[in-house]
């Protein structure tokens, strides 16, 4: 039996890593994996609740989650995109167009 | 024993694949490290009962998700990518942040006692009538009006991205 507080550690140690992509990475697409990273973390938390709660709202949490991820994504890809055809980059420091 | 060994083994592959995907230069690399990734989240998910939620983290994730990031990889300019500095300027403020998160994860989770009242879903009364059904009863009765929201979501994010991707809209 594994205990609750592996599968908690495990989504706190995936969520840590994803923050620190998030922050530190220029490249657009690689913060948007990180987002990703930061949803499998949660959805690992509360997949690991629901099991040792008895209860399914956590599953059920999480099949909304990756409902959202997925809207996320392609929203999110076809703003990347229209932002390539625009400014032909992909690197944060260079989209500074909103910048004073 | 087997169960714990099992549990480390996916989470040593996750927490590698993890790190690979931050700190690769090449985002094809990334995206494929993101691959690995999933497949072994959705074993962790297998690993706490939850098939139905594996079965859909293996298609949409797996499936889906990292298709179109492919998909938009391809689209765009790598090989110029490749020579820049793939950090930012101040990386040696934000990974140290990111550490500090860690640490506060460690702190509060070392002083948290994690309980809360049981539910009626026990291992066996979800394996009585199967966990693909049991997640659907209580999809379509308690969560019914967030369901409905969902689909709205995933509506305006197909509109969205046709909207967004296209050239001109005229």
């Amino acid at each position: 039996m594994v205990p609750l507080s592996w599968y908690i550690t495990l989504s706190a140690l995936v969520f840590s890593i994803g923050v620190i992509g998030v922050l530190s990475r220029r490249n657009i697409l690689i913060i948007f994996l990180s987002i990703e990273l930061i949803l499998n973390s949660v959805n690992i938390s509360l997949c690991a609740f629901s099991h040792f709660l008895n209860s399914l709202r956590g599953q059920v949490f999480v099949f909304f989650i990756m409902a959202v991820a997925a809207a996320e994504a392609a929203i999110g890809l076809a703003i990347i995109i229209a932002l390539y055809r625009n400014k032909e980059t992909v690197i944060t420091e260079e989209i500074n167009i909103m910048k004073w | 024993m087997l169960l714990q060994a099992g549990f480390l083994y996916f989470a040593t592959v996750i927490i590698f694949c993890a790190l690979m995907v931050i700190t690769r230069r090449n985002p094809v690399h990334s995206v494929l490290f993101m691959l690995p990734l999933f497949f072994h989240v959705a074993g962790i998910f297998v690993m706490l009962n939850a098939e139905f939620v594996a079965a859909v983290q293996v298609l949409v994730y797996a499936g889906a998700i990292m298709v179109l990031f492919l998909f938009v990889v391809m689209l765009l300019n790598v090989e110029r990518e490749k020579i820049r500095e793939r950090f930012q300027v101040k990386w040696f403020v934000t990974v140290p942040l990111g550490l500090t998160l860690a640490g506060f994860f460690v702190i509060i989770l070392g002083r948290s006692s994690f309980t809360g009242t049981q539910g009626q879903y026990t291992i066996e009364a979800v394996k009585a009538m199967g966990n693909s059904q049991a997640v659907g009863q209580v999809l379509y009765t308690d969560f019914l009006f967030p369901f409905e929201i969902a689909s709205i979501i995933l509506l305006v994010a197909m509109v969205g991205a046709i909207v967004l991707a296209k050239k001109n809209l005229d």
